[in-house]
C-alpha cells in the first residue's frame, strides 16, 4: 500500500464528505506534484479525446469529470470526453481502428481491445507501474489486459453484476439468507413466484445482464463454450444440464423476459413488479435517490455456486486502451496512470457507490465497501469473475461469440421452447465452431 | 520584308492537325457526356464504389481492423446452412410483404379521403405526415414503451377493462413481436404512401369524373376505371420505394428488439449489422447484406418493366 493512500484514508477518515473536501483543495496540488514526477511526460501541445461508455450513475460521471479537470490543471493537457451508450462503444472503436483515426483513448467493455490487439499501444509500463504500487492485479485483470506478453489495455474496473433482491419478500418466502447453491436458488425462485413476488433475468439481446447470467449458468454446471486450447466443447452433458436448470428457472420468471434488454429489469424492479434479478448496483443507487423505502429493503448477494463447485460469475469488465494512431501516446499513458492513482480512483469509486470495482488488489481497502454493508459483495467481484471466453482465450473470438449472443441465444432458444436441448446446443456449436475456426 | 515573311511563317505554325481530343471537346454528341461527368463521378464514388467494396468484402474473411484474405464463396456456403440467416430472410420477406400491403391499402384509403373536400384540409394533410417526420429512433422508442413487457399501455388498458389478466408478451413472443414491429413499420410508412398518392390523385383531370358522372358511373366505377388506371404509374413508383425502404429497414428493429426474441425479428439488415459491426465478422456481415441485392434488384425490375409498359402509363387496353 502506498503512502499516499494511507494519507488519503487518514485525511478522509472514512468519511465521504471529507474525501470530497480533499478533492477540492489538496488534490490539485497533489496532481501538480504527480505530473512533475510522473514517468510519462505529455507531448508538447498534446490534446486528448476519450470515448467512454455513458454513465449509469450521475455521481460516477461527476467524479470522473472532476478527475479529468484535475489532470488538465496539472498537466495542461486538454481532455475531451465523449459519452456513448454502452452498446455503441464497440462499433465506434472498431471503425476507428479500421480507419486509423478517431479518439485517442477508448474506454469500453470486456475484451474490446482484443478485437484489434495490434492497433493498441503497448501499455506494459503503465500496468507494471500500477501493479507494483497497488499490490498487483487480480487474475482476470491480467487476462483482460495482456495479449501475449504485453499489456494492450488497462482494466480500469469491473461492474459487478450481482443478485439484487428484496429482503422482506425473501424472508416471507422462508429464506433467512440468500441461496448459496444452485439447488437452493431454484427453490428460492419457485417460492418467490409462488407468493407472487417473482424475479426475472434478461433473455433478450441484453449484452450486459443477459450475457452475465447465461454464462454463470453454463459455467456453474461445468459447461464451456471452448476448452483451454480454444477447441469448441459446448456440446456436452454439462451444457444440457445447465439448459435444463435454466428452463426450470425461466418458468419462475415474470413473463416477458425474452424481450428484456439491459434496462428492463431495472425498470421492473423499481416498479415493484419483480423482487429479485441480477444487475449492477444501479437499481439500489436509483432507489436510494427516489424510493428510500425500497432502498432499505434491497440487498445484494453473490451468485450461487453450482455443481462446478467454484464461483462462476461473469462480471462486466471495463478496459481502457490507447489507439496506435494517437499522436499523444505519452499523454494518454500519463492520463491512465493518473486516473488509476489512489488519490483519484478512491473518491471516484466511492462516488460510484459500488458500481465500479477496480482490478488492483489494494483497492479492496476502500472504505466504501464497509461503509455500506449492502455494497460489500461488490468488493469481491473483480477477484471472482471469470473472463470472456471462459477457459479459452480472451481474444477477438471470445468477443465475437459474446457479441453474436451464441450462449445467450442457446439458452433463449431452449427456455422459450423454440428448440429442444439438442437443437439449441447444435445451433450454438455450429456458430461457435465457425467463430473459433482456425484459418 | 524579311520580318513580314517571318511573321507569316510563325503565324501559320499554330494551325496544326485537329486531334481527336479537340474534336471531343467541341463535339455536340460528347457535350452531354462532359456535363454528366461530375454526376457520374459522384455516383461512382459514393454509390458504386461502396457497393462494389461490400461485395468484394463478402468474398473475404475480413474482420474489423484487419483486411481479410480472399475465401471465395465460403461466407455464402456457411450462410446457406445457417438457420439464423434463413430465419432473417423469411422475416425480411414476411415483414416487407405484410407491411407493404398494409401501407398501400391504408395509404391509398387515406389519400382518397384527403382528396375529398374536407374542412381543415391543409391541416389534416399536414398532420398525416407526422409519423414520417418524427425521427425513426424516437418513434421506435415510443413503440418500445407501448409494447413493453411490464409497462405496456395496451396491456394496462386491457387489464383495466378486465379483458385480460396478464400483460400481453408483445416483444417476448415470436409472433407477437413480429406483429408489433410490423405494426410500427406500417405506422411509419403510411404517410409517405398517402401523400405521394394524394399528389397523384390531384393530377387526375376533373373533366374525366364529370364525363363519368354524366354517363351515370357509380363511385366505385369511377375509382376502378378512372382513378386507379391513372394512378398506376405513381403506385408503381411509390410501392417500389416503399418495398425498398421496408426491405432494408434497420432502425425500428434495432431500437425495439435488437432482433430478439431469439432472433424472431432479425431482418437481414440487423443481422448483417450484428455480425459485421458488433461481432466484427466483416466478411460474413457483408455477405448477408450482399444477399439482399438480388431481392432488391427484383423489386426494382418489377417496377422498371412495369413503367415501360404503356398499359401502366396510360391506362389499360392501350398496349
Amino acid at each position: 500500500m502506498s503512502k499516499l493512500t494511507r494519507r488519503l484514508l487518514l485525511e478522509g477518515a472514512g468519511s465521504l464528505a471529507a474525501a470530497g473536501l480533499v478533492g477540492a483543495s489538496g488534490l490539485t496540488e497533489w496532481a501538480r506534484a504527480w505530473a512533475q514526477s510522473a514517468q510519462w511526460k505529455p507531448e508538447k501541445g498534446a490534446q486528448l479525446t476519450l470515448l467512454r461508455w455513458k454513465r449509469f450513475i450521475q455521481a460516477e460521471e461527476d467524479a470522473f469529470t472532476e478527475l479529468v479537470a484535475n489532470f488538465t490543471k496539472a498537466t495542461g493537457v486538454k481532455v475531451t470526453v465523449i459519452n456513448e451508450s454502452l452498446d455503441d462503444v464497440q462499433p465506434k472503436a472498431s471503425v476507428a481502428a479500421a480507419t486509423g483515426s478517431g479518439p485517442d483513448l477508448f474506454w469500453g467493455l470486456y475484451s474490446l481491445p482484443h478485437l484489434f490487439p495490434e492497433k493498441c499501444v503497448d501499455v506494459t509500463d503503465v500496468a507494471d507501474y500500477l501493479g507494483k504500487k497497488y499490490d498487483g492485479w487480480v487474475p482476470s485483470a491480467i487476462a483482460y489486459g495482456k495479449s501475449g506478453n504485453r499489456w494492450i489495455d488497462i482494466p480500469v474496473a469491473y461492474n459487478g453484476n450481482v443478485m439484487n433482491y428484496r429482503k422482506a419478500s425473501m424472508e416471507k418466502a422462508g429464506f433467512k439468507a440468500f441461496p448459496k447453491t444452485t439447488d437452493e436458488f431454484l427453490a428460492f425462485a419457485k417460492a418467490m413466484k409462488a407468493q407472487n413476488t417473482p424475479g426475472g433475468l434478461a433473455l433478450g439481446h441484453a449484452s450486459g445482464d443477459g450475457n452475465a447470467w447465461v454464462h454463470w449458468c453454463l459455467w456453474a454446471f461445468g459447461g464451456n463454450v471452448v476448452d483451454a486450447k480454444d477447441k469448441v466443447v459446448i456440446n456436452s452433458p454439462e451444457t444440457a444440464k445447465a439448459l435444463e436448470y435454466a428452463k426450470q428457472l425461466f418458468d419462475t420468471f415474470i413473463p416477458g423476459t425474452a424481450s428484456w434488454n439491459d434496462s428492463s429489469n431495472n425498470k421492473a424492479f423499481l416498479a415493484g413488479d419483480i423482487h429479485w434479478t441480477a444487475n449492477g448496483v444501479s437499481i439500489y443507487a436509483t432507489a436510494k435517490s427516489q424510493k428510500a423505502d425500497m432502498a432499505a429493503d434491497i440487498e445484494h448477494a453473490l451468485w450461487p455456486i453450482g455443481p462446478a463447485g467454484k464461483p462462476t460469475e461473469f462480471h462486466v469488465a471495463y478496459p481502457i486502451m490507447i489507439m496506435k494512431y494517437s499522436k499523444f501516446p505519452q499523454a494518454s499513458k500519463a492520463f491512465i496512470a493518473f486516473m488509476m492513482e489512489a488519490a483519484n480512483l478512491d473518491p471516484w469509486v466511492e462516488k460510484s457507490v459500488g458500481y465500479l470495482t477496480p482490478g488492483l488488489i489494494a483497492y479492496e481497502k476502500n472504505p466504501i465497501w464497509s461503509a455500506d454493508p449492502k455494497l460489500t459483495v461488490c468488493r469481491d467481484v473483480a477477484k471472482r469473475t471469470l473472463t470472456a471466453g471462459g477457459l479459452g482465450s480472451v481474444g477477438e473470438k471470445a468477443a465475437a461469440a459474446l457479441a453474436d449472443f451464441v450462449v445467450l441465444d442457446m439458452f433463449a432458444n431452449y427456455c422459450t421452447g423454440r428448440e429442444d436441448v439438442k437443437g439449441a446446443i447444435a445451433a450454438a456449436e455450429r456458430q461457435a465452431k465457425r467463430i473459433y475456426r482456425t484459418s | 520584308m524579311a520580318d513580314v515573311a517571318l511573321e507569316a511563317r510563325t503565324g501559320r505554325a499554330p494551325v496544326r492537325e485537329t486531334t481527336s481530343w479537340d474534336r471531343l471537346k467541341v463535339n455536340r454528341d460528347w457535350l452531354g457526356f462532359w456535363f454528366m461527368l461530375p454526376a457520374m463521378a459522384f455516383l461512382i464514388l459514393f454509390l458504386a464504389y461502396p457497393l462494389g467494396l461490400g461485395i468484394w468484402i463478402s468474398f473475404t474473411d475480413a474482420k474489423i481492423g484487419r483486411v481479410g484474405d480472399f475465401v471465395g464463396l465460403e461466407n455464402y456456403e456457411w450462410l446457406s446452412d445457417d438457420s439464423i440467416f434463413w430465419l432473417s430472410v423469411t422475416n425480411t420477406l414476411l415483414y416487407t410483404a405484410i407491411a407493404s400491403v398494409f401501407k398501400f391499402a391504408v395509404g391509398l384509403y387515406l389519400a382518397l379521403l384527403l382528396n375529398e373536400n374536407l374542412p381543415f384540409k391543409a391541416m389534416l394533410r399536414a398532420m398525416v405526415l407526422i409519423p414520417f417526420i418524427v425521427p425513426t429512433v424516437l418513434s421506435a422508442l415510443a413503440f418500445w414503451w407501448i409494447f413493453d413487457a411490464q409497462f405496456s399501455i395496451i396491456s394496462w388498458s386491457l387489464k383495466q377493462l378486465g379483458l385480460i389478466t396478464q400483460n400481453i408478451n408483445f416483444l417476448g413472443d415470436a409472433n407477437w413481436a413480429r406483429a408489433s414491429v410490423i405494426f410500427a413499420n406500417i405506422w411509419r410508412g403510411v404517410p409517405f404512401v398517402a401523400i405521394t398518392l394524394l399528389a397523384g390523385l390531384q393530377t387526375v383531370q376533373p373533366s374525366l369524373y364529370e364525363a363519368a358522372t354524366i354517363d351515370g358511373a357509380t363511385k366505385w366505377q369511377m375509382f376502378r376505371h378512372i382513378t386507379y388506371p391513372l394512378l398506376t404509374p405513381i403506385i408503381a413508383v411509390v410501392m417500389t420505394f416503399s418495398v425498398l425502404f421496408t426491405f432494408t429497414d434497420f432502425q425500428l428493429i434495432w431500437a425495439m428488439t435488437r432482433g430478439g426474441p431469439v432472433n424472431a425479428t432479425h431482418l437481414m439488415a440487423t443481422l448483417s449489422y450484428q455480425r459485421a459491426i458488433i461481432a466484427g465478422q466483416l466478411g460474413e456481415g457483408a455477405a448477408i447484406s450482399s444477399a439482399m441485392i438480388p431481392f432488391l434488384l427484383a423489386a426494382i425490375m418489377v417496377s422498371w418493366f412495369g413503367l415501360q409498359r404503356r398499359k401502366w402509363q396510360q391506362g389499360e387496353s392501350n398496349d
